[in-house]
């Protein structure tokens, strides 16, 4: 008779890996099962040309809960974070604005265009640093459902509202401004430079079909700058070795507390006998039974291909059809020849060490949305780069250097639709280099290969439904208790033994591993294994 | 007043944050940025190149070098080898140590040992006897400390061959341009590193080949500071920090032996005379008193307890070295003396000496913790040194 388990894990991302780990830790078997032949999902490391090893997806870490870092040992199996030097908006006229880590230094930098914004910088983050503060605890809870009478349910929305009241009116009015207000307009009430605004905002646009000037954008913001290295907050690193290297870590120290992982392994269903998982079914036909069967992938492939309507409530269906997982952004990976040459601040240099935002005014941002409302990529877009090599040689030849470019506007649904993409895949890389171009005149000349990723590419590669990074938008009506649907906010699912564990559950994408975890202690609570 | 380095034209030009300090009559850079993380992270990812230059350093020489070095170290020094390089400590008749280095064994008759704090007088003073010629020649030998996983990229890329063959703790002679250079393969941040031991007249050269060597490797000159951060990581103890040499101590209770602070796992005790062998086996049979351990302060409960003044967690941006009360069931049973936030880890970690009962692993204590000017407690458990041990290290 085959081998039985307490747990199967369906699909190999890092929050499948920190489910897995958690799980093995606490002594129960498991079993993880990755369709493709490297793990990591989303967070994966791929030598696509030789001698450069790409973050092909996933670019950057910050939201990595530390305490995953410490249970997990992961150190231990591999994972380094460097941080970011500086955050550097080169801007079409030849100028720059760049924001350091040493605050006098981006004091200097921000009064060359406001003075006054100047002053106020270490005010807002103070601010949402206060905010962050209220946030986070949040981020490793179970949401309690409002609606129930549970005892449990009950004395956790207590707790939450405690900790609101404890903010002060000044700061809960705050946070009410942040939880609905445009990034924009949000930045407005603090600032008056276009240039320093216009960088700051596009955290609230990222992984969401929203523009800087949409309603809700904010907490998007706040999500982003939670992310915390070293207990200091919104700090973002690089990965030695890549993003892969993260999800390499943590299957490692699975690995060491038992779970089994198996690559090239597609579960084709969930076994689902009278309303109750009773395992999988991969593709060839092997069949693998467990305890619990839990899902690592975005909710709509959840329900939709693993398990299929016919086992759920249409009423649950309909919730779940509208679960927003617009994808609105694409990813450029380059391998260059040398350290790329920006006009406004020419040469290598520190400033190149962080993230490059190519960002230069709120218009230009809401125009670049404008364009992929209409079923466009952006001709000029929003863009996220970083040149990992600088800092961690081990992801380039001497000398040479990788570049990751994610781009925002890259909608899904095209207007020609999303099978359009293949051909358009051209023209949006093409959009994407001139962009750069005018920044980097000498860019074609350094690129020795070029890995375009539209969301329809990364749909196909990577399982995420329409391209969504962060497994569904995080929009406020998709958030906590009512991620990704409401009443199904505690990783469980309407069918009996059957989990969720990845980005699409609270508290949401990024390479956070909180839902991971936050699942696998649900689990184990349970006692259901 | 102190004065420069060899690599002083070369450090000055390049330390932009003006942030120095006195080390061993010597100018050092403690960072060269005013943010000491680029610095940290060159050392774990890439390499950092710091100019070690005020270590002392003697030669031993002569036909009885070997027995004089093992009659003065806790450690058996005929053991080692032409081209190796051991690691041990000093200490005084009484067992206290005096300080600890490396001794590294050039030739024949020839050793070459470093030290943190002077100890010619002390080594000379025991050469009575001995056939051995001692010099300082801590004048005559400027250093520099390559660390990081790109360090032996870099050092090819300078030296050329044989530097790939060169193990742990090993030593080997070459060139770089023009200059004749030693190359040992140790270093005091724990990671794979070299050490490059140059005279005086060939320091900047040598210097200027590591440094366009290292260009395309991510090499980053890198500070004190830096190295603080990496050297507890390692759970290397810094003498005058973690303990205090024996003849600098103003009462007995001040001194510690060289089991009291972790090296016994160095002594030699079944072998011929050596000095503190009396008292060293009398202490290993009866117990030590003291016993030095690493500390994992627990982040949750310091979150926590920030919390409940309405505060984020707040910690230094460097290491620190002030003496921490530590607690069991309320009663003070030793200090912490040196700790760090890790980045690496994301552990907040600490060096410690405590009454030898509360030195085993998993051992749980409490640490002060100051909030607000409120003197409050947080738990810490006695754990594993080093804390980071990469393979690289070794490889």
């Amino acid at each position: 008779m085959a081998k039985s388990y307490d747990a199967i894990i369906v699909g190999g991302g890092h929050n499948g890996l920190v489910c897995a780990a958690y799980l093995a830790k606490a002594g129960r078997s498991v079993l993880v099962l990755e369709r493709r032949h490297v793990l990591g999902g989303a967070a994966v490391t791929e030598e696509i040309y030789p001698g450069f090893k790409y973050s092909v997806c996933s670019y950057v870490v910050s939201l990595l809960r530390p305490e995953i870092i410490r249970d997990l040992q992961l150190p231990r199996f591999g994972l380094e974070i460097i941080p970011l030097k500086c955050s550097f908006s080169p801007l079409p006229d030849g100028d720059a604005l760049c924001r350091w880590d040493d605050p006098e230094l981006t004091r200097r930098e921000v009064a060359r265009f406001s003075p006054r914004d100047a002053e106020r910088l270490p005010e807002f983050s103070k601010s949402l640093l206060k905010m962050s503060q209220f946030v986070k605890p949040l981020l490793s809870l179970t949401p309690p459902d409002p609606c129930s009478k549970n005892p449990n349910d009950l004395l956790e929305l207590l707790k939450v509202g405690r900790r609101a009241r404890d903010l002060g009116p000044e700061a809960l009015t705050r946070l009410v401004k942040l939880m609905t207000m445009s990034s924009a307009d949000f930045l407005d009430e603090w600032f008056e430079s276009d240039v320093l605004k216009a960088p700051m905002s596009v955290s609230g646009i990222i992984g969401t079909f929203l523009g800087v000037r949409s309603p809700g954008t904010a907490y998007v913001m706040l999500h982003h700058y939670m992310g915390e290295i070293d207990g200091a907050f919104r700090s973002w690193g690089f990965a030695r070795g890549g993003t892969g290297q993260i999800s390499n870590a943590i299957a490692d120290s699975a690995r060491h507390f038992g779970a089994e992982i198996r690559l090239e392994a597609p579960v084709s269903e969930v076994k689902v006998h009278r309303g109750k998982s009773t395992g999988v079914v991969l593709e060839g036909g092997e069949e693998i039974d467990a305890k619990v069967v839990i899902s690592a992938l975005d909710p709509h492939r959840t329900f939709f291909k693993l398990v299929g309507p016919q086992h759920l409530d249409p009423d649950f269906t309909a919730k779940m059809k509208r679960y927003r997982m617009r994808g609105s952004s694409g990813k450029v990976n380059l391998a260059l020849d040398g350290v790329p040459e920006f006009v406004s601040r020419p040469g290598v240099g520190p400033h190149l060490e962080g993230d490059i935002a190519i960002a230069p005014s709120v218009n230009y941002l809401e125009r670049a949305y404008d364009e992929a409302k209409y079923g466009n990529f952006s001709s000029k877009p929003y863009m996220n780069i970083v040149i990992p090599s600088l800092v961690d040689p081990s992801v380039a030849p001497p000398g040479k250097h990788v570049m990751s470019i994610f781009v925002q506007y890259a909608p899904y649904h095209l207007k020609e639709g999303a099978s359009a993409w293949p051909e358009k895949r051209e023209a949006f890389g093409n959009a994407v280099i001139d962009t750069l171009a005018e920044y980097v005149p000498k860019i074609r000349d350094q690129i020795l290969h070029q890995q375009v990723l539209s969301p329809w590419d990364i749909e196909q590669e990577m399982g995420l439904t329409e391209g969504n990074i962060f497994h569904g938008e995080l929009g406020l009506e998709q958030l906590f208790f009512l991620r990704p649907v409401p009443d199904w906010a505690k990783y469980r699912t309407p069918i009996r033994n059957f989990w969720m564990c990845a980005s699409g559950t609270h508290p949401g994408g990024g390479i956070m591993g909180a839902p991971g975890a936050n699942a696998a202690g649900e689990l184990l609570k349970t006692g259901a294994i | 007043m102190p004065e420069p380095t060899p690599f002083h034209p070369r450090t000055s030009a390049l330390c932009r944050s003006l942030f120095w300090k006195e080390w061993a009559g010597y100018h050092a850079v403690r960072s060269f940025d005013t943010v000491i993380d680029p610095e940290y992270f060159a050392f774990r990812h890439a390499a950092g190149l710091i100019d070690v230059s005020p270590l002392f350093k003697y030669d031993v020489s002569g036909k009885d070098a070997a027995d004089f070095l093992s009659y003065v170290m806790v450690r058996d020094i005929r053991k080692l080898q032409v081209g190796r390089v051991a690691y041990s400590c000093w200490c005084d008749d009484d067992g206290k140590a005096i300080d600890d280095g490396t001794i590294t064994r050039l030739g024949d008759d020839l050793y070459r040992v470093t030290s943190a704090e002077p100890s010619f007088r002390w080594f000379d003073q025991q050469a009575e006897g001995f056939d051995v010629v001692i010099s300082d020649r801590s004048r005559d030998i400027a250093a520099l400390s390559l660390q990081g996983p790109r360090s032996r990229e870099i050092l090819k890329g300078a030296v050329g061959s044989g530097v790939e063959g060169l193990r742990f703790f090993r030593v080997m002679e070459g060139k770089i341009g023009k200059t004749p250079v030693h190359i040992t393969r140790t270093g005091y941040t724990g990671d794979l590193g070299y050490e490059i031991w140059v005279e005086p007249k060939g320091a900047l050269a040598v210097w200027d080949a590591i440094m366009e060597a290292g260009k395309i490797h991510g090499i980053r000159a890198a500070g004190l500071d830096a190295m603080d951060i990496t050297r507890i990581e390692a759970g290397f103890i810094l003498l005058g920090v973690d303990y205090k040499s024996s003849p600098h101590c103003d009462i007995e209770e001040q001194k510690s032996s060289a089991y009291e602070i972790g090296l016994g796992r160095l002594v030699n005790l079944d072998r011929p005379s050596f000095i503190g062998q009396r008292a060293l086996r009398e202490e290993k049979e009866r117990g030590s008193e003291w016993a030095m351990v690493g500390l994992d302060i627990s982040w949750e409960e310091l979150e926590a307890l920030y919390d409940a003044y309405g505060l984020p967690p707040h910690l230094p941006a460097q290491a620190w070295r002030e003496n921490i009360p530590l607690y069991k069931e309320g009663r003070q049973i030793g200090r912490a003396t040196s700790g760090t936030w890790s980045p690496t880890l994301k552990q907040n970690l600490a060096l410690a000496t405590v009454e030898a009962e509360f030195g085993a692993l998993g051992t749980h204590l409490e640490i002060e913790v100051t909030v607000e000017w409120e003197r409050r407690v947080v738990p810490a458990t006695v754990v594993q040194t080093p804390f980071f041990n990469p393979q690289r290290k070794r490889s």
